[in-house]
């Protein structure tokens, strides 16, 4: 299995050790998962799946918690911005 | 919408943590067919999740090294929802709906950290230490990254530990216990060798690092991310520069599952007989939903339930001595990280209570019930279920979240399509205590 994984966020490409989640991928982008419903950039908080803080359409699938799915290579990853 | 796979056993476990592993690894060894489905990727729990500590990595293997000979079924990555009908429970995968049957289950759903509210902890990089220490496990870099590690509970050093081995820097470990109950809890860890050992392997990796009593976040600051935190010191504000705040209040367990399925509750917690057997017959539960009592009182509590749901309740009694002794533990964990009333004022007239929503505390202040703020704030309408907020609140206003309904999770509405009955009425908690 290769070390590294790479995929989109917002377009733009990142790399992650084999075996991070999306919620790695995201934070190492720099971004925010989710912006609230008053406008508050929100990351991670649980990291276990529980608060849904870390939600994020992934392969065109919105909603999905970053934090319990694993990155494949060439994966998309977008967030609210 | 039709079920992708259907799956067969006599002893569904739920939750692949020490609890449900030990219980799987028990019942299947009786000559049963065991399955065990969990919602992460892989088996373990969080204690367990990958990449833990050396110690925790060698028990944890040898039980799972059990799970294949004795023939359990895994089933990762897919979270239970509803049940259909009785015996019969419905989860969901990333793209597929599965059923489950079965003839006795075991409840292992663990627990989640419990988060106060104060001004500022919605930033980024504000996270639970559980949830930090999660997230490093999943491969976020940590290294030279400053963290304030805060809260309570036996976690906070655990983590800090770890971090610290990841090469993050520790400012400070601030607990919001006394040094009075946390001198009464090192006393009471004398009747237990095992605990000092770990106890003394903490000392070691955390030399040099600060740890401090009667302390605890009044805000964290930051525009778009944070950058620093004032704690509460001894009364007295201190503020200090970090890129991480790792902050949980202890552990809440996860009984939303137990309750849709009628299981009562008693003090907040799963009731149990000697076997692990819930008031639903045929339902066992163990571990963090019967008490937080760590992964020692999971290991024991799992066996039990998984030897009790195939009948074998002569192996099962013989744990009962070790289970008597692992619960002392739980008892002093919740005497010695009680939270302080002060934490009730940390939040502003403007602090978010409920994050889904948005909800502040300005607009829950003036409600009487957990009922009412929901049903006119939206306060834990969200998708959480109210599962960060409802601990919070039954905190900070003593309101009981006491009902569940299904979909125990959010789903994808394809999932719910077929199955009328997931709207039917809410799944009150019995009242068997306060619950």
């Amino acid at each position: 299995m290769p070390s590294q994984v790479t995929l989109t966020v917002n377009g733009s490409t990142v790399e992650v050790p084999a075996g991070a989640t999306v919620a790695v991928a995201v934070a190492m982008a720099g971004q925010a998962c989710r912006i609230s419903t008053s406008g508050e950039p929100r990351g991670p908080l649980c990291g276990m799946g529980i608060c849904f803080e870390c939600r994020a359409t992934i392969n065109g699938n919105a909603h999905c918690r970053s934090c319990q799915i694993l990155c494949e290579p060439g994966m998309e990853v977008e967030t609210d911005e | 919408m039709s079920r992708d796979s259907q799956y067969r056993f006599d002893v569904l476990v739920v939750g692949g943590g020490p609890a449900g592993i030990a219980a799987a690894v028990r019942a299947a060894e009786c000559g049963v067919r065991v399955g065990i489905v969990d919602d992460n990727a892989t088996l373990g729990g969080q204690i367990w999740r990958a990449g833990s500590a050396e110690g925790d990595k060698k028990e944890a293997a040898g039980w799972r090294r059990r799970l294949r000979p004795a023939g359990v079924t895994t089933v990762c990555g897919k979270r239970i929802f509803h049940q259909s009908e009785p015996g019969v429970l419905l989860a969901e995968g990333a793209d597929d709906l599965i059923e489950l049957s079965y003839r006795s289950l075991v409840l292992a759903t663990g627990a989640r950290e419990r988060f106060l509210p104060f001004p500022g902890w919605t930033l980024p990089n504000v996270m639970g230490a559980g949830g930090l220490q999660a997230m490093v496990k999943s491969g976020l870099p940590i290294r030279n990254q400053r963290v304030v590690v805060a809260g309570t509970g036996p976690l906070l050093l655990a983590v800090a530990a770890y971090l610290r081995s990841h090469g993050a820097e520790i400012p400070v470990i601030c607990e919001q216990a006394s040094w009075s109950s946390l001198a009464r809890f090192g006393a009471a860890l004398i009747s237990r060798p095992e605990k000092i050992v770990q106890a003394l392997q903490l000392k070691k990796d955390l030399a040099g690092v600060r740890l401090v009593a009667n302390c605890w976040p009044l805000a964290a600051h930051g525009q778009e991310s944070l950058d620093s935190v004032t704690l509460s010191r001894d009364g007295k504000p201190e503020s200090i520069q970090c890129d991480y705040l790792a902050c949980g209040f202890h552990l809440v367990p996860n009984i939303e599952l137990p309750i849709l399925l009628g299981c009562q509750i008693r003090g907040g917690y799963v009731e149990v007989d000697d076997f692990q057997e819930t008031t639903a017959q045929g339902i066992f539960c163990a571990g963090e939903p019967t008490s937080i009592g760590g992964v020692d009182l999971s290991l024991i509590e799992g066996q039990i339930a998984g030897l009790a749901a195939t009948g074998s309740t002569g192996e099962a009694r013989k744990l009962f001595r070790a289970r008597r002794k692992a619960r002392r533990f739980a008892t002093i964990l919740e005497r010695t990280f009680g939270l302080r009333r002060e934490l009730k004022s940390l939040p502003s007239p403007e602090t978010v209570v409920c994050r889904c929503e948005d909800v502040p505390h300005s607009r829950l202040q003036r409600h009487t019930s957990w009922r009412a703020a929901k049903l006119q704030t939206r306060c834990g309408m969200g998708p959480c279920q109210g599962r960060v907020c409802g601990p919070a609140t039954q905190f900070l206003f003593q309101w009981n979240p006491a009902s569940v309904r299904p979909p125990v999770f959010p789903v994808r509405v394809e999932s719910l399509a077929g199955f009328p009955d997931v709207m039917e009425p809410e799944h009150t908690v019995g009242t068997g205590g306060t619950a």
